[in-house]
Protein backbone atom coordinates (compact mmCIF):
# COMPACT_ATOMS: atom_id res chain seq x y z
CA UNK A 1 0.00 0.00 0.00
CA UNK A 2 2.45 2.08 1.06
CA UNK A 3 4.90 1.43 -1.50
CA UNK A 4 2.35 1.96 -4.40
CA UNK A 5 1.39 5.60 -3.51
CA UNK A 6 5.28 6.15 -2.76
CA UNK A 7 6.35 4.57 -6.17
CA UNK A 8 3.22 7.17 -7.78
CA UNK A 9 4.26 9.93 -6.26
CA UNK A 10 8.23 9.77 -6.53
CA UNK A 11 8.81 7.89 -10.07
CA UNK A 12 5.66 9.88 -12.01
CA UNK A 13 5.35 12.61 -10.29
CA UNK A 14 9.19 13.58 -10.35
CA UNK A 15 9.79 12.63 -13.75
CA UNK A 16 7.79 14.91 -15.39
CA UNK A 17 7.64 13.20 -18.85
CA UNK A 18 4.35 14.25 -20.59
CA UNK A 19 3.86 17.18 -22.39
CA UNK A 20 0.26 18.90 -21.78
CA UNK A 21 -0.69 21.95 -23.60
CA UNK A 22 -2.24 24.13 -20.26
CA UNK A 23 -2.05 24.31 -16.49
CA UNK A 24 0.84 25.05 -14.09
CA UNK A 25 3.57 22.81 -13.85
CA UNK A 26 2.24 22.01 -10.70
CA UNK A 27 -1.31 20.82 -11.82
CA UNK A 28 0.51 19.34 -14.95
CA UNK A 29 2.59 17.01 -13.13
CA UNK A 30 -0.09 15.99 -11.24
CA UNK A 31 -2.13 14.81 -14.00
CA UNK A 32 1.06 12.99 -15.72
CA UNK A 33 1.46 11.38 -12.26
CA UNK A 34 -2.88 10.38 -12.17
CA UNK A 35 -2.21 9.50 -15.83
CA UNK A 36 0.34 6.84 -15.18
CA UNK A 37 -1.12 5.67 -12.88
CA UNK A 38 -4.45 5.24 -14.31
CA UNK A 39 -2.26 3.50 -17.15
CA UNK A 40 -0.74 1.60 -14.77
CA UNK A 41 -3.83 -0.17 -13.34
CA UNK A 42 -5.66 0.01 -16.59
CA UNK A 43 -2.80 -2.47 -17.64
CA UNK A 44 -2.98 -4.99 -15.04
CA UNK A 45 -6.50 -5.65 -15.44
CA UNK A 46 -6.62 -5.58 -19.06
CA UNK A 47 -3.78 -8.84 -18.65
CA UNK A 48 -6.21 -10.09 -16.18
CA UNK A 49 -9.32 -9.67 -18.31
CA UNK A 50 -7.45 -11.49 -21.11
CA UNK A 51 -6.15 -14.25 -19.01
CA UNK A 52 -9.83 -15.08 -18.57
CA UNK A 53 -10.89 -14.02 -22.10
CA UNK A 54 -8.37 -17.07 -23.27
CA UNK A 55 -9.71 -19.37 -20.93
CA UNK A 56 -6.49 -19.28 -18.41
CA UNK A 57 -8.33 -17.40 -15.27
CA UNK A 58 -10.80 -19.84 -14.16
CA UNK A 59 -13.43 -17.12 -13.23
CA UNK A 60 -14.55 -18.67 -9.72
CA UNK A 61 -11.29 -18.71 -8.74
CA UNK A 62 -9.59 -15.14 -10.30
CA UNK A 63 -12.48 -13.51 -11.34
CA UNK A 64 -11.54 -10.67 -13.52
CA UNK A 65 -12.52 -7.28 -12.23
CA UNK A 66 -15.75 -6.68 -14.79
CA UNK A 67 -16.90 -9.90 -12.90
CA UNK A 68 -16.62 -8.94 -9.48
CA UNK A 69 -17.29 -5.49 -10.14
CA UNK A 70 -20.85 -6.30 -12.38
CA UNK A 71 -23.26 -7.30 -9.76
CA UNK A 72 -22.39 -4.91 -6.74
CA UNK A 73 -25.89 -4.37 -5.16
CA UNK A 74 -25.82 -8.00 -5.03
CA UNK A 75 -22.25 -8.31 -3.81
CA UNK A 76 -23.00 -5.39 -1.05
CA UNK A 77 -26.14 -8.08 0.20
CA UNK A 78 -23.06 -9.55 2.27
CA UNK A 79 -22.04 -6.32 4.53
CA UNK A 80 -23.93 -6.34 7.85
CA UNK A 81 -24.82 -3.20 9.44
CA UNK A 82 -24.24 -4.64 12.79
CA UNK A 83 -21.65 -4.56 14.50
CA UNK A 84 -22.40 -7.96 16.49
CA UNK A 85 -20.41 -11.23 16.43
CA UNK A 86 -22.08 -13.12 14.24
CA UNK A 87 -24.78 -11.51 12.41
CA UNK A 88 -26.04 -13.13 9.86
CA UNK A 89 -25.69 -10.74 6.38
CA UNK A 90 -28.89 -8.88 6.67
CA UNK A 91 -28.48 -7.58 2.72
CA UNK A 92 -27.82 -3.34 4.34
CA UNK A 93 -26.20 -2.66 0.65
CA UNK A 94 -23.83 0.66 0.84
CA UNK A 95 -24.82 1.92 4.73
CA UNK A 96 -23.88 -2.01 5.51
CA UNK A 97 -20.66 -1.09 3.39
CA UNK A 98 -19.86 2.23 4.75
CA UNK A 99 -20.12 0.85 8.48
CA UNK A 100 -17.93 -2.36 7.46
CA UNK A 101 -15.40 -0.36 6.32
CA UNK A 102 -16.02 2.40 9.24
CA UNK A 103 -15.66 -0.08 12.12
CA UNK A 104 -12.39 -1.82 10.31
CA UNK A 105 -10.98 1.98 9.99
CA UNK A 106 -11.93 3.25 13.30
CA UNK A 107 -9.96 0.16 14.88
CA UNK A 108 -7.11 0.69 13.14
CA UNK A 109 -7.21 4.43 14.01
CA UNK A 110 -7.52 4.25 17.22
CA UNK A 111 -4.69 1.43 17.73
CA UNK A 112 -2.78 3.43 15.73
CA UNK A 113 -3.39 6.68 17.72
CA UNK A 114 -2.78 4.85 20.85
CA UNK A 115 0.23 3.24 20.21
CA UNK A 116 1.75 6.59 18.68
CA UNK A 117 0.96 8.37 22.14
CA UNK A 118 1.59 5.49 24.30
CA UNK A 119 4.77 4.42 22.54
CA UNK A 120 6.47 8.06 22.64
CA UNK A 121 5.32 8.30 26.47
CA UNK A 122 6.97 5.22 27.25
CA UNK A 123 10.05 5.84 25.22
CA UNK A 124 10.45 9.00 26.55
CA UNK A 125 10.36 7.32 30.19
CA UNK A 126 12.80 5.17 29.28
CA UNK A 127 15.16 7.96 27.72
CA UNK A 128 14.65 10.19 30.59
CA UNK A 129 14.26 7.84 33.48
CA UNK A 130 17.19 5.54 34.54
CA UNK A 131 15.13 2.91 36.28
CA UNK A 132 12.71 2.50 34.06
CA UNK A 133 15.17 2.19 31.51
CA UNK A 134 17.06 -0.43 32.78
CA UNK A 135 13.81 -1.97 34.14
CA UNK A 136 11.83 -1.85 30.95
CA UNK A 137 13.99 -2.13 27.97
CA UNK A 138 15.62 -5.56 28.08
CA UNK A 139 11.88 -6.60 27.97
CA UNK A 140 10.88 -4.15 24.82
CA UNK A 141 13.60 -5.35 23.43
CA UNK A 142 13.17 -8.49 23.67
CA UNK A 143 9.22 -8.12 22.90
CA UNK A 144 10.10 -5.72 19.86
CA UNK A 145 10.82 -8.60 17.16
CA UNK A 146 8.03 -10.77 17.81
CA UNK A 147 5.47 -10.85 14.87
CA UNK A 148 1.51 -8.73 15.70
CA UNK A 149 0.47 -12.07 14.30
CA UNK A 150 2.29 -14.59 17.02
CA UNK A 151 0.13 -12.26 20.13
CA UNK A 152 -3.58 -12.76 18.36
CA UNK A 153 -4.18 -15.43 20.57
CA UNK A 154 -3.31 -13.69 23.71
CA UNK A 155 -5.27 -10.85 22.67
CA UNK A 156 -7.74 -13.35 22.18
CA UNK A 157 -7.58 -14.73 25.70
CA UNK A 158 -7.71 -11.92 27.33
CA UNK A 159 -9.88 -9.43 25.72
CA UNK A 160 -12.11 -11.69 24.43
CA UNK A 161 -14.11 -11.56 21.20
CA UNK A 162 -14.75 -7.98 19.77
CA UNK A 163 -13.46 -4.89 18.93
CA UNK A 164 -10.68 -4.72 21.75
CA UNK A 165 -8.48 -7.72 20.54
CA UNK A 166 -8.38 -6.30 16.91
CA UNK A 167 -7.21 -2.71 18.36
CA UNK A 168 -4.92 -4.27 20.92
CA UNK A 169 -2.83 -6.10 17.75
CA UNK A 170 -3.39 -2.80 15.82
CA UNK A 171 -1.55 -1.11 19.24
CA UNK A 172 1.12 -3.68 19.35
CA UNK A 173 1.98 -3.42 15.94
CA UNK A 174 2.91 0.38 16.42
CA UNK A 175 3.85 0.17 20.18
CA UNK A 176 6.84 -1.02 20.07
CA UNK A 177 8.39 0.07 16.91
CA UNK A 178 7.35 4.21 18.32
CA UNK A 179 9.19 2.85 21.40
CA UNK A 180 12.03 2.43 20.07
CA UNK A 181 12.27 4.80 17.20
CA UNK A 182 11.62 6.99 20.20
CA UNK A 183 14.09 6.40 22.53
CA UNK A 184 16.74 6.21 19.15
CA UNK A 185 15.67 9.52 18.43
CA UNK A 186 15.77 11.01 21.89
CA UNK A 187 19.39 10.07 21.95
CA UNK A 188 20.13 11.79 18.18
CA UNK A 189 18.30 15.43 18.95
CA UNK A 190 21.24 17.43 18.16
CA UNK A 191 23.50 18.65 21.30
CA UNK A 192 23.07 22.01 20.28
CA UNK A 193 19.42 22.28 20.07
CA UNK A 194 19.13 21.57 23.92
CA UNK A 195 22.43 24.00 24.37
CA UNK A 196 20.04 26.93 23.13
CA UNK A 197 17.08 26.21 24.96
CA UNK A 198 19.20 25.71 28.20
CA UNK A 199 21.03 29.12 27.79
CA UNK A 200 17.59 30.55 26.86
CA UNK A 201 16.20 29.62 29.83
CA UNK A 202 13.93 27.07 29.39
CA UNK A 203 12.29 24.87 31.99
CA UNK A 204 12.95 20.77 31.39
CA UNK A 205 8.97 20.97 30.18
CA UNK A 206 9.48 23.49 27.94
CA UNK A 207 12.31 21.91 26.90
CA UNK A 208 10.53 18.52 26.02
CA UNK A 209 7.16 19.65 24.32
CA UNK A 210 8.51 22.94 22.39
CA UNK A 211 12.72 21.56 21.20
CA UNK A 212 12.93 17.77 21.62
CA UNK A 213 9.39 16.79 21.05
CA UNK A 214 9.13 18.68 17.38
CA UNK A 215 13.25 17.53 16.82
CA UNK A 216 12.16 13.80 16.73
CA UNK A 217 8.29 14.03 15.47
CA UNK A 218 8.77 13.60 11.59
CA UNK A 219 11.09 10.60 12.60
CA UNK A 220 8.32 9.08 14.16
CA UNK A 221 5.59 9.63 12.00
CA UNK A 222 8.04 7.71 9.10
CA UNK A 223 7.92 5.00 11.77
CA UNK A 224 4.12 5.46 12.06
CA UNK A 225 3.73 5.34 8.10
CA UNK A 226 5.87 2.30 7.70
CA UNK A 227 4.16 0.62 10.20
CA UNK A 228 0.46 1.18 8.67
CA UNK A 229 0.83 -1.43 6.11
CA UNK A 230 1.61 -3.70 9.11
CA UNK A 231 -1.43 -2.56 11.10
CA UNK A 232 -3.69 -3.47 8.10
CA UNK A 233 -2.66 -6.56 8.17
CA UNK A 234 -3.45 -7.38 11.51
CA UNK A 235 -6.66 -5.92 11.86
CA UNK A 236 -7.80 -7.82 9.13
CA UNK A 237 -6.83 -11.11 10.88
CA UNK A 238 -8.00 -10.31 13.93
CA UNK A 239 -11.11 -9.19 12.41
CA UNK A 240 -11.30 -12.82 10.48
CA UNK A 241 -10.38 -14.61 13.63
CA UNK A 242 -11.36 -12.68 17.08
CA UNK A 243 -14.21 -9.60 15.91
CA UNK A 244 -17.12 -11.15 13.87
CA UNK A 245 -17.25 -7.94 11.79
CA UNK A 246 -15.48 -5.79 9.38
CA UNK A 247 -13.54 -6.43 6.41
CA UNK A 248 -11.51 -9.11 7.73
CA UNK A 249 -14.76 -10.79 8.27
CA UNK A 250 -16.31 -10.50 5.29
CA UNK A 251 -12.94 -11.58 3.10
CA UNK A 252 -13.40 -15.00 5.86
CA UNK A 253 -16.85 -15.28 4.93
CA UNK A 254 -16.22 -15.13 1.50
CA UNK A 255 -13.34 -17.76 1.67
CA UNK A 256 -15.38 -20.08 3.48
CA UNK A 257 -18.63 -19.89 0.96
CA UNK A 258 -16.07 -19.63 -1.50
CA UNK A 259 -17.12 -16.67 -3.48
CA UNK A 260 -14.19 -14.96 -5.22
CA UNK A 261 -16.26 -12.55 -6.26
CA UNK A 262 -16.69 -11.53 -2.83
CA UNK A 263 -12.61 -12.05 -2.03
CA UNK A 264 -11.75 -9.28 -4.81
CA UNK A 265 -14.62 -7.20 -4.56
CA UNK A 266 -12.84 -6.84 -0.06
CA UNK A 267 -9.85 -7.02 -1.44
CA UNK A 268 -10.19 -3.98 -4.13
CA UNK A 269 -11.51 -1.65 -1.02
CA UNK A 270 -8.80 -2.77 0.93
CA UNK A 271 -6.51 -1.67 -1.54
CA UNK A 272 -8.13 1.77 -1.71
CA UNK A 273 -8.70 2.29 1.66
CA UNK A 274 -5.13 1.37 2.38
CA UNK A 275 -3.62 3.79 -0.39
CA UNK A 276 -6.17 6.81 1.16
CA UNK A 277 -4.57 6.09 4.74
CA UNK A 278 -1.25 6.47 3.42
CA UNK A 279 -2.14 9.52 1.29
CA UNK A 280 -3.69 10.82 4.79
CA UNK A 281 -0.89 10.34 6.61
CA UNK A 282 1.49 11.91 4.45
CA UNK A 283 -0.85 15.01 3.86
CA UNK A 284 -1.27 15.17 8.12
CA UNK A 285 2.71 15.02 8.34
CA UNK A 286 2.65 18.03 5.40
CA UNK A 287 0.34 20.35 7.57
CA UNK A 288 1.97 19.43 10.80
CA UNK A 289 5.23 18.64 10.18
CA UNK A 290 5.87 21.32 7.56
CA UNK A 291 9.24 21.69 7.92
CA UNK A 292 10.19 18.28 6.65
CA UNK A 293 10.47 17.88 2.44
CA UNK A 294 8.10 15.14 1.90
CA UNK A 295 9.17 12.09 1.74
CA UNK A 296 12.03 12.98 4.24
CA UNK A 297 11.81 11.62 7.53
CA UNK A 298 14.74 12.31 9.74
CA UNK A 299 15.13 15.61 11.56
CA UNK A 300 18.04 17.69 10.68
CA UNK B 1 39.13 50.48 37.02
CA UNK B 2 36.21 48.85 35.98
CA UNK B 3 34.89 45.28 37.14
CA UNK B 4 35.04 43.03 34.26
CA UNK B 5 32.64 41.55 32.49
CA UNK B 6 33.92 37.64 32.64
CA UNK B 7 36.88 36.88 34.83
CA UNK B 8 38.27 33.62 35.04
CA UNK B 9 40.24 32.06 37.88
CA UNK B 10 42.47 29.85 37.79
CA UNK B 11 40.40 27.29 35.95
CA UNK B 12 41.38 23.90 35.03
CA UNK B 13 39.05 21.23 33.13
CA UNK B 14 40.13 17.93 33.54
CA UNK B 15 38.46 15.15 31.21
CA UNK B 16 37.79 11.31 32.98
CA UNK B 17 37.38 8.87 30.00
CA UNK B 18 36.30 5.27 31.29
CA UNK B 19 39.48 3.71 32.00
CA UNK B 20 41.72 5.90 30.45
CA UNK B 21 44.26 8.00 32.19
CA UNK B 22 42.82 11.87 32.54
CA UNK B 23 43.11 14.16 30.10
CA UNK B 24 43.55 17.47 31.22
CA UNK B 25 41.92 19.75 28.84
CA UNK B 26 42.96 23.21 30.70
CA UNK B 27 45.31 24.41 33.71
CA UNK B 28 45.45 27.12 35.97
CA UNK B 29 43.78 29.45 32.98
CA UNK B 30 43.05 33.07 34.34
CA UNK B 31 41.81 36.05 32.11
CA UNK B 32 39.63 38.92 32.29
CA UNK B 33 37.24 40.25 30.28
CA UNK B 34 36.13 43.88 30.07
CA UNK B 35 33.00 45.18 28.89
CA UNK B 36 32.33 46.56 25.67
CA UNK B 37 36.07 44.04 24.70
CA UNK B 38 36.34 41.99 22.00
CA UNK B 39 38.30 39.70 22.63
CA UNK B 40 39.58 36.32 20.45
CA UNK B 41 40.90 32.96 21.64
CA UNK B 42 43.33 31.56 19.49
CA UNK B 43 44.96 28.41 19.91
CA UNK B 44 45.67 25.10 17.96
CA UNK B 45 42.89 22.65 17.76
CA UNK B 46 42.27 20.61 20.69
CA UNK B 47 44.03 23.43 23.21
CA UNK B 48 40.73 23.34 25.00
CA UNK B 49 39.04 27.13 24.09
CA UNK B 50 36.05 25.92 23.09
CA UNK B 51 35.75 23.73 26.50
CA UNK B 52 36.52 27.24 27.66
CA UNK B 53 34.08 29.06 26.03
CA UNK B 54 31.21 26.34 27.30
CA UNK B 55 32.15 26.66 30.54
CA UNK B 56 31.67 30.72 30.71
CA UNK B 57 28.60 29.91 29.08
CA UNK B 58 27.11 27.68 32.34
CA UNK B 59 27.01 24.49 30.06
CA UNK B 60 29.76 23.17 31.11
CA UNK B 61 31.07 22.94 35.15
CA UNK B 62 34.96 24.11 35.94
CA UNK B 63 37.12 21.12 37.38
CA UNK B 64 39.06 23.97 39.66
CA UNK B 65 39.08 27.59 39.63
CA UNK B 66 36.01 29.64 39.31
CA UNK B 67 34.59 32.26 36.50
CA UNK B 68 32.61 35.26 37.57
CA UNK B 69 30.50 37.30 35.12
CA UNK B 70 29.64 40.72 36.79
CA UNK B 71 31.03 39.71 40.26
CA UNK B 72 28.76 36.90 40.40
CA UNK B 73 29.68 32.79 40.09
CA UNK B 74 28.61 31.33 37.01
CA UNK B 75 26.70 28.38 38.39
CA UNK B 76 24.46 27.45 34.81
CA UNK B 77 23.44 28.84 31.76
CA UNK B 78 22.27 32.22 31.19
CA UNK B 79 20.74 34.44 28.38
CA UNK B 80 23.65 36.91 29.67
CA UNK B 81 25.91 34.95 28.09
CA UNK B 82 25.43 34.13 24.36
CA UNK B 83 26.68 31.29 22.62
CA UNK B 84 26.97 30.91 18.89
CA UNK B 85 28.15 27.51 17.66
CA UNK B 86 29.88 26.66 14.56
CA UNK B 87 26.73 25.72 13.12
CA UNK B 88 23.84 28.00 13.17
CA UNK B 89 21.51 25.41 15.13
CA UNK B 90 18.00 27.46 14.38
CA UNK B 91 15.10 25.33 14.79
CA UNK B 92 13.80 24.06 11.71
CA UNK B 93 10.39 23.39 12.79
CA UNK B 94 10.30 27.53 13.33
CA UNK B 95 10.35 30.30 11.34
CA UNK B 96 13.26 32.85 11.39
CA UNK B 97 10.97 35.69 13.46
CA UNK B 98 10.00 32.56 16.03
CA UNK B 99 13.53 31.68 15.81
CA UNK B 100 14.63 34.76 17.06
CA UNK B 101 11.63 35.01 19.51
CA UNK B 102 12.31 32.23 21.12
CA UNK B 103 14.18 33.23 24.26
CA UNK B 104 11.80 35.24 24.33
CA UNK B 105 8.69 32.70 24.50
CA UNK B 106 10.36 31.16 26.93
CA UNK B 107 10.31 34.21 29.43
CA UNK B 108 6.71 34.53 28.78
CA UNK B 109 6.96 38.00 26.79
CA UNK B 110 3.62 38.29 24.76
CA UNK B 111 3.24 37.48 21.41
CA UNK B 112 3.36 40.44 19.70
CA UNK B 113 5.43 41.83 21.55
CA UNK B 114 8.18 39.17 21.08
CA UNK B 115 7.67 39.51 17.80
CA UNK B 116 7.84 43.22 17.75
CA UNK B 117 11.45 42.55 19.36
CA UNK B 118 12.60 39.82 17.26
CA UNK B 119 11.47 41.69 14.03
CA UNK B 120 13.66 44.69 14.83
CA UNK B 121 16.56 42.21 16.07
CA UNK B 122 16.38 40.90 12.16
CA UNK B 123 16.46 44.13 10.09
CA UNK B 124 19.07 44.86 11.97
CA UNK B 125 21.26 41.73 11.09
CA UNK B 126 19.80 42.49 7.72
CA UNK B 127 17.35 39.79 7.38
CA UNK B 128 14.26 42.14 7.43
CA UNK B 129 12.90 40.29 4.63
CA UNK B 130 13.53 37.09 5.78
CA UNK B 131 11.11 36.65 8.72
CA UNK B 132 8.65 34.23 7.23
CA UNK B 133 11.26 32.07 5.96
CA UNK B 134 12.41 28.35 7.48
CA UNK B 135 16.16 27.77 8.01
CA UNK B 136 16.62 25.41 5.34
CA UNK B 137 15.48 28.39 2.77
CA UNK B 138 18.98 30.70 4.19
CA UNK B 139 21.88 30.52 3.26
CA UNK B 140 24.65 30.03 5.31
CA UNK B 141 25.69 33.47 6.07
CA UNK B 142 22.23 34.47 6.41
CA UNK B 143 21.89 31.14 8.98
CA UNK B 144 24.83 32.65 11.12
CA UNK B 145 23.26 36.31 11.47
CA UNK B 146 20.21 34.98 12.41
CA UNK B 147 21.85 33.02 15.41
CA UNK B 148 23.16 36.09 16.04
CA UNK B 149 19.82 37.68 15.94
CA UNK B 150 18.16 34.73 18.45
CA UNK B 151 20.93 35.52 20.85
CA UNK B 152 21.05 39.74 20.43
CA UNK B 153 17.49 39.22 21.04
CA UNK B 154 17.69 38.53 25.02
CA UNK B 155 20.24 41.30 25.28
CA UNK B 156 23.16 39.69 26.60
CA UNK B 157 25.99 40.92 28.17
CA UNK B 158 28.48 38.18 26.68
CA UNK B 159 28.27 37.31 23.28
CA UNK B 160 30.26 33.88 22.90
CA UNK B 161 30.86 32.48 19.36
CA UNK B 162 32.56 29.16 18.55
CA UNK B 163 34.61 29.19 15.40
CA UNK B 164 31.18 30.15 13.84
CA UNK B 165 32.26 31.81 10.17
CA UNK B 166 34.69 27.90 10.32
CA UNK B 167 31.89 26.29 7.66
CA UNK B 168 31.11 29.77 5.54
CA UNK B 169 33.30 30.40 2.41
CA UNK B 170 35.78 32.77 2.21
CA UNK B 171 33.85 36.04 0.97
CA UNK B 172 30.80 35.30 3.15
CA UNK B 173 33.51 34.85 5.90
CA UNK B 174 35.06 37.97 5.67
CA UNK B 175 31.49 39.68 5.11
CA UNK B 176 30.39 38.13 8.67
CA UNK B 177 33.08 39.63 10.09
CA UNK B 178 32.54 43.11 8.85
CA UNK B 179 28.61 42.72 9.87
CA UNK B 180 30.13 41.13 13.39
CA UNK B 181 32.07 44.27 14.22
CA UNK B 182 28.98 46.28 13.70
CA UNK B 183 27.02 44.30 15.76
CA UNK B 184 29.54 43.76 18.03
CA UNK B 185 29.55 48.17 18.35
CA UNK B 186 25.81 48.62 17.90
CA UNK B 187 25.46 46.30 21.43
CA UNK B 188 28.14 47.23 23.57
CA UNK B 189 28.54 43.49 24.72
CA UNK B 190 31.38 41.89 24.93
CA UNK B 191 32.62 39.51 22.38
CA UNK B 192 34.42 36.15 22.97
CA UNK B 193 35.47 34.53 19.74
CA UNK B 194 36.91 31.64 19.26
CA UNK B 195 39.00 30.83 16.33
CA UNK B 196 41.95 28.91 14.94
CA UNK B 197 42.51 31.36 11.74
CA UNK B 198 45.02 34.01 12.55
CA UNK B 199 43.49 36.51 9.90
CA UNK B 200 40.17 36.30 11.50
CA UNK B 201 41.75 36.70 15.22
CA UNK B 202 43.70 39.99 13.46
CA UNK B 203 40.63 41.49 11.62
CA UNK B 204 38.34 41.15 14.62
CA UNK B 205 40.23 41.15 17.92
CA UNK B 206 40.92 43.85 20.54
CA UNK B 207 43.08 41.16 21.95
CA UNK B 208 44.79 38.31 20.79
CA UNK B 209 44.64 35.37 23.93
CA UNK B 210 47.01 32.35 22.36
CA UNK B 211 46.37 29.94 24.13
CA UNK B 212 49.22 26.86 24.56
CA UNK B 213 48.50 23.27 23.12
CA UNK B 214 46.81 20.81 25.70
CA UNK B 215 46.65 21.10 28.58
CA UNK B 216 45.55 24.75 27.30
CA UNK B 217 46.61 27.51 28.92
CA UNK B 218 47.38 31.58 28.56
CA UNK B 219 50.61 31.55 26.23
CA UNK B 220 50.35 35.39 25.90
CA UNK B 221 47.76 38.03 25.00
CA UNK B 222 48.16 40.08 22.30
CA UNK B 223 46.42 43.51 22.51
CA UNK B 224 46.21 44.41 18.08
CA UNK B 225 47.08 48.14 18.00
CA UNK B 226 45.16 48.87 14.52
CA UNK B 227 42.55 51.04 13.79
CA UNK B 228 39.39 48.84 12.35
CA UNK B 229 38.90 48.35 9.15
CA UNK B 230 41.63 46.19 9.06
CA UNK B 231 43.30 46.15 5.47
CA UNK B 232 45.51 42.77 4.89
CA UNK B 233 47.72 44.98 3.09
CA UNK B 234 49.25 47.21 6.04
CA UNK B 235 52.36 46.26 6.72
CA UNK B 236 51.77 46.16 10.90
CA UNK B 237 48.83 43.78 10.20
CA UNK B 238 51.87 41.57 8.43
CA UNK B 239 53.88 41.79 11.64
CA UNK B 240 50.81 40.27 13.67
CA UNK B 241 50.65 37.66 11.42
CA UNK B 242 54.17 36.75 11.67
CA UNK B 243 54.15 36.84 15.05
CA UNK B 244 50.95 34.80 15.42
CA UNK B 245 52.19 32.10 13.00
CA UNK B 246 55.30 31.89 15.07
CA UNK B 247 53.80 31.48 18.37
CA UNK B 248 51.29 28.76 16.87
CA UNK B 249 53.84 26.76 14.79
CA UNK B 250 55.66 26.22 18.23
CA UNK B 251 52.30 25.00 20.05
CA UNK B 252 51.15 22.74 17.33
CA UNK B 253 54.59 21.13 17.32
CA UNK B 254 54.97 20.97 20.70
CA UNK B 255 51.36 19.27 20.30
CA UNK B 256 52.46 16.83 17.37
CA UNK B 257 54.97 15.43 19.55
CA UNK B 258 53.09 14.44 22.02
CA UNK B 259 50.38 12.90 19.70
CA UNK B 260 53.45 10.55 18.52
CA UNK B 261 54.40 9.77 21.81
CA UNK B 262 50.66 8.70 23.05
Amino acid sequence: MSISTKSVATLFGGAGVGRLPSGSPKLRRHLVGIGWGMASIGLFTAIWEILWAIGWANPLLLPPPHLFLQDIPGTLGYFSQKNIVGAKAAGNGVTGLLLTILWTTSRVVLGLALGFVLGVAVGAMVHYVRMVRNLLLPTILLLAPISPVAWLPVAIFVFGIGDVPAIFLVFITVFFAIVLSTVAQLESVPRNYLHVARIMGATEAQTFWRVTLPAILPSLFMTLRLNLFAAWMVVLIAEAVGVGSGLGQITSMARATFNAKLVFFTMAIIGVLGFLFDWGLRYIQGRMLWWVAPGQGGSK
Amino acid sequence: MTRPAVSIKNVAKTWTPEGRPPVHALRNLSLDVMPGEFVVLLGPSGCGKSTLLYMIAGLEGTSGGVIEQDGAFVTEPSAERGLIFQEASLFPWLTILDNVAFGLSVRGVPVAERRAVAADMLRKVGLGDMMEKKPDELSGGMRQRAACARALAMRPKVLMMDEPFAALDVQTRSKMQDFLLQIWRDSGASVILVTHSIDEAIALADRVVVFTSRPGQVKTIVPIDLPRPRPSRDPRYHEYRDMFTELLADEVDRAFAEQEVV
